[in-house]
């Protein structure tokens, strides 16, 4: 089946966020869409999909115009998606699941779900799934739950399959999974469209790749282009993948994890006997996929979490059992890895927000009352030094662009003088500009004396930043690494081999191991 | 604003007077849609009026003969209703007595719970926790005002302190309950506060038959107020309008400072918009919820004490009449801003005084008074529906981030 | 990759429990309160439960229980599984369901005996226990079915006491204009429909706050019916009112099983809504559980957005689910003017919807279990009603507190887990 898209426009109030986007699938194709975060690639597939309507253009599918007015159609079309944030409902099986909107009914509506159960089966046993129909979805793993998603697509005969950010969530070892998936229902003549903005999946699995950048189409590439071309046409410009930056000159080690344990309210341990620690004048970056306990991590060390064993020890003092207030009093500065859950009140102005952690110290309050004119000469300050591109700092927060979002987080948090720095995700969704930005803020904080600890699922900027390097899988440290290692050692680690065995793998004679390493950076 | 002026840079966002801010509030791009929701609301109360109205169905069944009489009937009637609303709120100069003829007066009488238990739930509400229970708690406070009003015999300058003391406690506890439970175990506001109002009329029922029981009265009803417990009248013996009314208006200034310029109000307004966010800027999320809750229910509980103190002077199961739901409207209608609250507090207590007056001079029930002010709400939530009504363009951005 | 690596993230982390001891604490106070209350306070004498009324096909001698001494062996049976589930939480971290059942019944039953015995005759009817209860229990489910509706679709329904209140109003004034108890009935449907309807048009299209708009509706409904009653109820043609005469419901009993002690003249004395109601709840158990509908219904309202993406219309699921609880709590209400009263009068669903929203909440969302949570509240009422008159221990106002405290502690996670569907309360915005 070929799939056209012609001059897709989709604006959002004054928001463009795809503009004439002109696209064709070929049947049996893995077509990839490479973009950056916030380039419209997911509301490019959300129109694709149905769940948009375009703004102006067309889709057409073996050359005739189609209309979707809501996913049923597309579905009946033959399209099939699977997103970014999975959409199974938590409480249901597998099987409810699948059948959910294509149900197989007898008398009266009575739900009939052996019909499902047989097609799950048949599927999962065809690619090798090991998916149990009568399993509750909230029990299931990401990767499995992934395939769920893929089943429902198939299972209303999907001839085209989109994948929306897929391996986001994805450990090394299931992304590969996955692309084995991709190969044989390519093999099986479904067309395939693939988003994403990781550079070296893409040349691995791509047939034709599409670089879409600020809703426009910026052009085509070949799988064999050159990483560096590939990001540069994604960014817009010719970009300087390494930062500038002096080699570390690590102080005392004033930062010690020891022993640390994170349960969840059910018991599991998210974070299981975790030590490490970090001198001034250092970056330690925290690698791993998502989901692999870094969050708890960080939250661990700010006292966000329940359940915590074992001792974080800052300048000395213990910050195991203290409250957020004093975790921040002893000179931490934290920036969460999602700012607009964590980090700022959206509907709070620039000013406010840049108080959110400090206004209950002079001067911007005096006895339980805000000083607001002092907040707002902050904010003006804080609004230049960081470059925050806003009309005024009384606009509120949520009018801003994530990347200026970011600024105004880190703003606040390095406003302070520091005994720790902690960034989670810094750059997530953020526009390359002030990617180096932030980055080169981060290096200075260091530079500075502090220690910083980075965790970033973003392997460039792991390797970017850090002056060493942790590798978190399963709640599990895997061992520290130097900052110049490989990527294929900390793939590895990500997997799950600690640091010793990654490396004698490594050191083994390489058989075997062609195939996937064709699209590693050099 | 003494902070302002020890600033000598041009700093504009932060100059503004109290006073302007309440202008702004009011005039802002909202108002022109609570106006007209107040206009529609009106109307619709006008068709129940007229349609109900055995003048008009009369008239009516001529209509076709005679179409002006039907007009005139229901202009009649519609304007006998509202002119009696309108002047048993303000001015009545067709009154017998010159006491009757000044309603705006019972306006402020009936405004001054209104004004403290609006301010309830406005407070709670700015911080994300939507206070149903102000019902409950005006109970309470008026429990507690009352076992110390009657119960006790103090000095003139003690006993109202007191009094207004022991109203904000129990209102406190009451809302501090669900404050904890709130914040505690994740139990929803909305479903205990509610299920507090019942338990809160059970309570009362029963210390009325035991504990609090007028002994030379044979009804659940309370002894009489202390004579040194009740608010001073503001106009003298003429006027039901009292103290009360002082201590909701010092109540507006505070919640509106402690909302707008403290500290507390900020972290309140943090954990309102984003509990998350707030945590992780240090702040006690769980703690913001049992404080803003005790003082949410202290306000409703003051309420109570305008009640009991002020216009009931004894209590009973009734004490509370509608004006904990009645707050919620208010809240409301009054954006969830205090000076909003205070002034949709003043329109409302405007209803209640003219539909007494309405349901005496017009024989049209004071129960249109619910409809009508349901109905401004109703209006006033939905501004896409008013704009739809008039034909006016969406001034600013809709839900676009959504 | 050649590597495989065996520990995958679900297994390498090995639970440690994590213990809740709500749960106990409870179960230990309500021990203590049997111990020092059904012991120490116990009455001494006999609690006397008649079964059988005069007349009955069947006769069944009354139940004679010695007070005191039935109290006490409550409240060791309490004490002995107060300490089981605290042994049981700090062993496994999880108390079995028995334990709890077993306590709630025992301490149930006890309360009930020394209520009993502490009044002054000393014994009870259990046909009028019940046959009261069911005026209360019959609006509170149908209240309750449909907050069951609009909940489990996602839409929170506080409306239930306008919805109940307006079925009432509308049931009595068209039975009385018709004469005919059924216009009444089906009149009072349509009622609840419009409620809902506005429910669902402020809430679905102006996604207006949902409970905002529960509230003020409630204010509205009472502010019309209220309106009306006066204007139109209380004209008096010749002297007599006759827009409120409402023709009742007749009871339809059913042979045989309407003779059964207790259960007969409870489930099968009933009049046409009673019938309903047990339809209602099994069917829309069966429907939410079993069906396609049911099915599309819990996905719109656990994760409307998945409901999306397979072609369900959301809000088109939701506002039908609305206007059908409207219609069900419609119902309800005409049970108040055509069954159990001869008229209507002034706000007489008397905060019935509150309970109802606490019997869908005490009975987890659920038909069956709202529907014993309504009839445990009926008992629990009527129980205050008798007692009133009998003279007791305890006041009555206390039974009347007890639903509401129940749901306190049921939302409090005291009484096992009440989870809400997971996007009750949520607006649905597409995109």
């Amino acid at each position: 089946m070929k799939l056209e898209l012609r001059g897709i426009t989709k604006s959002f109030g004054a928001l463009v966020a795809n503009d004439h986007i002109d696209l064709v699938v070929e049947s049996g194709e893995i077509h990839s869409l490479l973009g950056e975060n916030g380039a419209g690639k997911s509301t490019l597939m959300n129109v694709l999909y149905g769940l948009h309507e375009p703004t102006a253009g067309e889709i057409l599918i073996d050359d005739k115009p189609v209309k979707f007015s809501g996913p049923a159609d597309a579905m009946a079309a033959g399209i099939g998606m699977v997103h970014q944030h999975f959409m199974l409902v938590p409480v249901f099986t597998v099987a409810e699941n699948v059948a959910l909107g294509g149900e197989s009914t007898g008398f009266a509506g009575i739900l009939d779900l052996e019909a499902t159960r047989r097609k799950i089966r048949e599927i999962s046993s065809r690619f090798g799934f090991h998916v149990d129909p009568d399993a509750l979805v909230e029990e299931l793993p990401v990767g499995v739950q992934q395939r769920v998603e893929i089943i429902k697509a198939l299972v209303r005969n999907a001839r085209i399959l989109i994948l929306d950010e897929p391996t986001a969530v994805l450990t090394p070892r299931e992304t590969d999974e996955l692309m084995d998936i991709m190969g044989q229902l390519k093999a099986g003549g479904t067309s395939i469209v693939f988003i994403s903005h990781k550079l070296r999946e893409v040349k691995a699995i791509s047939d034709t790749i599409t670089v879409i950048r600020r809703g426009k189409v910026v052009g085509s590439a070949d799988p064999s282009a050159a990483t560096t071309e590939l990001a540069s046409m994604m960014v817009g410009r010719a970009v300087n993948l390494t930062l500038d930056k002096a080699d570390a000159t690590p102080g005392d080690e004033t930062f010690k994890v020891t022993n640390l344990t994170v349960m969840n309210d059910a018991g599991q341990r998210l974070l299981d006997d975790v030590t490490f620690s970090v001198s001034d004048g250092e970056i330690l970056a925290v690698a791993g996929v998502q989901g692999n306990g870094q969050t708890e991590l960080t939250e661990a060390v700010l006292g966000l979490q329940k359940h915590v064993m074992g001792s974080i020890m800052l300048d000395g003092k213990e910050l195991v059992g203290r409250s957020v207030r004093q975790v921040l009093d002893a000179g931490v500065g934290f920036v969460p890895e999602d700012r607009q859950d964590d980090g700022l009140v959206g509907e709070f102005s620039i000013a406010e927000n840049l108080v959110l952690d400090l206004y209950t110290k002079e001067p911007y309050s005096r006895f339980g009352s805000m000083n607001r004119a002092v907040i707002a000469r902050n904010a003006e300050e804080k609004v230049a030094e960081f470059d925050v591109r806003t009309q005024s700092a009384q606009d509120a927060a949520d009018t801003l662009s994530g990347g200026n979002q970011q600024k105004v987080v880190l703003a606040r948090e390095l406003a302070r003088p520091l005994k720790l720095f902690i960034a989670a995700q810094p750059t997530r969704g953020v526009d390359v500009g002030s990617i180096e930005f932030l980055h080169k803020r981060i290096v200075a904080e260091r530079d500075a004396g502090t220690p910083v600890v980075i965790v970033s699922t973003e392997l460039d900027e792991v390797l970017e930043l850090g002056d060493r390097i942790a590798v978190l899988f399963a709640g599990r440290l895997m061992g520290i690494v130097p900052g110049k290692s490989s990527r294929e050692l900390l793939g590895l680690m990500m997997a799950g081999l600690p640091a010793d065995e990654a490396r004698a793998q490594l050191d083994a004679p390489a058989a075997g191991t062609a195939g996937q390493s064709e699209g590693e950076l050099p | 604003m003494s902070e302002t002026q020890t600033v000598k840079e041009p700093t504009p966002p932060a100059k503004e007077s109290q006073g302007s801010q309440v202008i702004r509030e009011i005039m802002a791009g909202n108002a022109v849609i609570s106006v007209l929701a107040v206009v529609v609301a009106l109307v619709i109360g006008g068709i129940l009026i007229a349609v109900t109205d055995p003048r008009v169905t009369a008239a009516a069944g001529y209509f076709f003969a005679d179409p002006a009489a039907t007009l005139s009937a229901i202009w009649s009637s519609v304007s006998e209703a509202y002119g009696a609303l309108w002047r048993g709120a303000t001015y009545d100069p067709t009154a017998r007595t010159w006491q009757g003829q000044l309603g705006i007066f019972e306006t402020l009488t009936f405004a001054t719970p209104l004004i403290l238990s609006g301010l309830a739930v406005t407070l709670a509400f700015r911080a994300g926790l939507f206070n149903i229970g102000a019902q409950g708690q005006i109970i309470l406070g008026a429990t507690f005002a009352g076992a110390v009003g009657f119960g006790m015999h103090l000095p003139p300058a003690i006993h109202l302190p007191a009094v207004i003391l022991a109203g904000a406690i129990g209102g406190a506890i009451w809302g501090g309950i669900a404050g904890f439970l709130k914040a505690r175990t994740g139990a929803h506001e909305v479903i205990v506060t509610i299920m507090l109002n019942y338990i809160a009329i059970s309570l009362v029922l029963y210390l009325l038959k035991n504990q609090l029981k007028d002994p030379n009265s044979t009804n659940p009803i309370s002894p009489q107020m202390d004579g040194n417990a009740v608010f001073p009248l503001l106009l003298g013996p003429n006027f039901r309008v009292h103290a009360g009314l002082i201590v909701a208006i010092l109540a507006v200034i505070g919640v509106a400072w402690l909302l707008n310029r403290s500290t507390l109000g900020f972290e309140y307004r943090a954990i309102g918009a984003n509990p998350k966010a707030a945590r992780t800027a240090g702040m006690l999320v769980s703690r913001g919820y049992i404080t803003v809750m005790l003082i949410s229910g202290a306000l409703a509980g003051l309420a109570g004490v305008a009640q009991i103190a002020g216009t009931e002077k004894s209590l009973d199961s009734e004490i509370a009449g509608s004006i904990g739901f009645d707050a919620i409207t208010v809240a409301l209608l009054g954006r969830s801003k205090p000076w909003g609250t205070f002034f949709a507090a003043l329109l409302f207590g405007a209803f209640k005084a003219g539909g007494t007056s309405m349901a005496v001079n017009a024989d049209v029930s004071i129960d249109i008074v619910a409809v009508v002010q349901s109905l401004i709400v109703l209006f006033i939530a939905a501004p896409p529906l008013i704009r739809s009504i008039f034909r006016i363009k969406a001034a600013r951005r809709e839900g676009a981030s959504a | 990759m050649s590597v495989t690596a065996n520990i995958s993230p679900s297994k390498a982390v090995d639970r440690v429990a994590v213990r809740s001891w709500k749960l106990p604490i409870l179960f230990g106070l309500l021990a203590l309160f049997a111990v020092v209350v059904f012991v120490v306070l116990g009455p001494s004498g006999q609690a006397t439960f008649r079964i059988s009324q005069e007349g009955d096909a069947w006769q069944v001698p009354d139940l004679a229980v010695p007070a005191k001494v039935f109290g006490v062996v409550v409240a060791i049976l309490c004490v002995l599984l107060a300490a089981r589930a605290y042994q049981q939480m700090r062993n496994g971290g999880r108390i079995d369901n028995w334990v709890s059942m077993t306590f709630t019944v025992a301490f149930v039953v006890g309360l009930l005996v020394w209520i009993i015995g502490g009044t002054k005759t000393q014994n009870i009817t259990l046909v009028g226990l019940f046959t009261g209860a069911m005026l209360i229990t019959t609006p509170l489910v149908f209240g309750s079915l449909s907050g069951v509706l609009c909940e489990r679709s996602g839409v929170v329904n506080i409306a239930i006491e306008g919805q109940l209140l307006a079925g009432a109003f509308t049931a009595s004034l068209v039975s009385s204009i018709t004469h005919n108890a059924y216009a009444g009935l089906f009149a009072a449907a349509v009622a609840g429909v419009l409620v809902s309807f506005l429910l669902a048009a402020f809430s679905i299209k102006y996604v207006v706050n949902q409970i905002i708009v529960g509230v003020v509706l409630n204010v509205l409904v009472s502010g019309l019916t209220g309106f009306l009653f006066e204007k139109i109820m209380k004209i008096k043609v010749d002297g007599a009112t006759i827009y409120n005469q409402p023709a009742q419901l007749p009871d339809l009993p059913i042979p045989l099983l309407s003779q059964i002690p207790v259960i007969g003249p409870t489930l099968f004395r009933q009049s046409i809504i009673g019938y309903l109601m047990l339809v209602l709840v099994a069917g829309i158990w069966f429907g939410l559980f079993r069906t396609r509908w049911g099915l599309r219904i819990r996905a719109v309202g656990e994760h409307p957005k998945a409901a999306d993406t397979v072609g369900i219309n959301v809000n088109r699921t939701r506002f039908l689910n609305v206007l059908a609880g409207g219609a069900v709590a419609g119902v309800g209400g005409a049970y108040f003017t055509l069954v159990a009263v001869s008229s209507f009068s002034k706000d007489m669903t008397g905060g019935l919807g509150f309970i109802a929203l606490a019997a869908l909440i005490f009975g987890r969302w659920n038909p069956i279990g709202a529907a014993l949570a309504a009839l445990l509240f009926g008992v629990a009422g009527n129980l205050q009603s008798i007692l009133s008159l009998a003279g007791t221990p305890i006041d009555g106002q206390f039974l009347a507190m007890l639903p509401y405290a129940l749901t306190i502690l049921a939302v409090s996670g005291f009484v096992g887990k009440s989870r809400a569907p997971a996007a009750d309360g949520e607006p649905y915005i597409k995109g």
